[in-house]
């Protein structure tokens, strides 16, 4: 497998007063192979959304670097980087309310993308606009309409257009599922699951419902406080979780099965995601980890792949002293 | 599973409320004949997708459907026998937030902004139970702290904007408990939280009303939510009730097809071989212009020829187990297996049209 996007120690801090830093992304590397989906997921305020689009470039990068195709990507972006890179990377957003321009129609909003970054005629640019409105499960006729006059499943239908009409390569859907009703949830999961196949679509996909991610990605890979705790094969993942972050995370899903749900114990989980100002070393998820060290709390935990997971199993990643 | 239920009378009786809306693009019938009761010490979970009256339902009980452009066109309401419904804004009073308390879905949105956290439990006090200043303010301490808000004392002195999206959800926890209300009713409590801390509010909802045998009425579209905390669970769809029953009857013996495409929808976290979803295609139904028949008959797979034409009634199936669905007709031709059918389906409290 080849990677196509790779991040390297890749970290974005926001200054917000004197002598406090946010730091939304510490460290960070990742390898996203082609036409593969990765999850990424985690808690409101671990770093998902910042770590896509700095990705992308809509965040200028502290420090590390993006490959992409084995090429570094610019630090710092300028218009003309933009041109270039947005017919190869694209983004799903997640608020299907706000990412659409009220004032345009969605014929206007999906064909922007081929106005600015093709020479196509108007006709031509029409007749592309009616095929992906077909290809998303919506009707042609809907391309003069405009997006307060569809539902929330729809217009993320519309925000999926968007991104995809320049056939792109490797897409970030930022939560594109969040607002969605279940029912509608899985009509967008099934859409992007056959996109992928039929495009070659390779996608990080950003989510906090586990349970969905697993569905939907090939790997995950689970950010706490800007950094990645633990990343492999979704379903393992899932199923044997191995730093005790994601061990919470996954015995915190409620299962629709009340058999089950009335005999489960107490959650063990205590406390909140703490604030990501101004991080001190050591394990970031120590003051709410249930089999915290001493160690934790001084030294940070690399992301070491672990030798002992079951042969014949993906290869395991997880930042965590119990693996040291 | 609480079995004393069953033989006391219901604390809240709800039977055939309808409730619309005037809106420039014509009257919305936004709850749609809704009929369910809440007994002491039980949980009733209301589920169904945005849109499908669920919330309306819950306010038109505590008198927060702005009236207009809202009317409530027929039904009743009962707590403990006494009707509630179309009571004015001051009478309301002695049972709303007093009998009746009630949390909403966004935290952030739901205190105000202006006023300490302590002062808005402790209003709560003052207006309805009378309680001094300065009583009411070492009770809001002791709420908070009932709902493990470490450092309560501290907290009350804070602004919502100080509070995380869980400790502002315990907070409103604590005003809406603050009265000791008889029923609680929680209006999607958890949607905005992550799932690490809606096990938390969970939990606590939990230990709540074992404590004081509150009837909680909990609102929530997530099956999971509520497998861990409904005795009882009233499936909602375009303004009715289309099918209620014990949490074992809708989980384990649905009998209305959006039931079952509402389970097949859910991811499962249990099963390892599980890897696709089955969505429900289309979407609901406008409620300017509900259709003449079964509300679910455009999505149904399991749809007939008078199901687009006339309402299907309610079919018992047990004693707590009802359901809106013509394949439960006797006449019914081949009803699928995949939907649960009582040996005994007939007609049941509604005859058909």
């Amino acid at each position: 497998m080849k990677a196509l996007v790779e991040t390297v120690n890749l970290t974005k801090h926001f200054p917000i007063k004197r002598d406090q830093i946010v730091h939304a992304v510490d460290n960070v590397t990742l390898t996203v192979h082609e036409k593969e989906i990765v999850g990424l997921v985690g808690e409101s305020g671990s770093g998902k959304s910042t770590l896509g689009k700095t990705i992308l470039g809509l965040h200028n990068k502290t420090s590390g670097q993006v490959l992409y195709d084995g090429t570094m990507l610019p630090q710092k972006y300028r218009a003309r980087d933009f041109l270039s890179s947005a017919r190869k990377m694209q983004m799903i957003f997640q608020d299907p309310y706000s990412s659409l321009n009220p004032r345009m129609t969605v014929g206007e909003i999906i064909g922007e993308a081929l106005k600015l970054h093709t020479n196509l005629n108007n006709q031509t640019i029409r007749d592309r606009v009616t095929f992906w409105l077909e290809r998303v499960g919506l009707h042609a006729d809907h391309a003069s309409r405009y997006p307060h006059e569809f539902s929330g499943g729809q217009r993320q239908r519309i925000g999926i257009a968007r991104a995809l009409i320049l056939e792109p390569e490797f897409v970030v859907c930022d939560e594109p599922i969040s607002a969605l009703d279940v029912s509608v949830q899985a009509q967008v999961v099934n859409l992007l699951d056959e996109l992928k196949k039929s495009m070659g679509l390779t996608l990080l996909f950003i989510a906090h419902d586990l349970s969905m991610v697993r569905y939907v990605s090939d790997r995950m890979a689970v950010m706490y406080l800007g950094s990645l705790v633990e990343v492999g094969a979704s379903n393992e993942v899932f199923f044997d979780p191995q730093h005790p972050y994601t061990q919470m995370l996954v015995s915190s899903n409620p299962e629709p099965d009340p058999r089950r749900e009335r005999n489960r114990p107490p959650t063990p989980v205590r406390g909140e995601i703490t604030s990501p100002i101004n991080i001190q070393p050591g394990c970031r998820f120590a003051s709410r980890c249930p089999k915290v060290m001493e160690v934790c709390r001084d030294t940070t935990p690399e992301l070491i792949t672990l030798k002992n997971v079951a042969p014949g199993k993906d290869l395991r990643q997880v930042a965590c002293h119990l693996y040291d | 599973m609480n079995s004393s239920a069953d033989t006391t009378d219901p604390i809240l009786k709800v039977s055939d409320l309808r409730v619309e809306f005037d809106t420039y693009g014509g009257i919305v019938q936004a709850v749609r004949g809704v009929n369910f009761e809440v007994s002491e010490g039980e949980t009733l979970a209301i589920v169904g997708e945005s849109g499908c009256g669920k919330s309306v339902t819950v306010q038109s009980l505590m008198g927060l459907i702005p009236m207009p452009p809202g009317r409530i066109t027929s039904g009743s309401a009962q707590y403990r026998g006494q009707e509630i419904l179309g009571r004015t804004r001051i009478n309301g009073r002695e049972l709303r937030g007093s009998e009746i308390g009630m949390i909403f879905q966004d935290p952030m949105t739901s205190l105000n902004p202006t006023m300490t956290i302590g002062d808005q439990i402790a209003e709560t006090l003052q207006v309805h139970r009378g309680f001094s200043k300065r009583d009411a303010a070492a009770r809001a301490v002791e709420l908070l702290s009932l709902t493990r808000i470490p450092e309560a004392e501290q907290r009350a002195q804070q602004y919502p904007f100080e509070f995380s999206g869980g400790m502002l959800q315990r907070a409103m926890i604590a005003t809406a408990i603050a009265c000791e209300p008889s029923v609680l009713i929680a209006d999607e409590p958890t949607t905005a939280l992550d799932v690490t801390i809606q096990a938390q509010i969970l939990d606590l909802l939990n230990d709540l009303q074992r404590d004081n045998n509150m009837a909680i009425i909990l609102i929530t579209h997530d099956l999971g939510v509520v497998a861990r905390m409904a005795d009882n669970v009233a499936v909602m769809y375009a303004g009715e009730m289309v099918e209620q029953g014990t949490a074992h009857d809708i989980f384990y013996r649905a009998a209305h097809p959006y039931t079952l495409g509402l389970r097949a929808a859910m991811p499962s976290n249990v099963d390892e071989t599980a890897q696709s979803l089955q969505p429900i295609e289309g979407s609901p139904p406008d409620l300017f212009a509900p259709p003449p028949g079964c509300g679910y008959c455009a999505r149904c797979p399991h749809a007939v020829e008078v199901c687009a034409t006339k309402p299907p009634p309610r079919f018992s199936l047990e004693a707590k187990h009802n359901v809106k669905c013509w394949q439960h007709h006797q006449d019914a031709p081949s009803p699928p297996t995949e939907l649960f059918l009582s040996s005994t389906t007939q007609a049941g409290d509604t005859a058909a049209p």
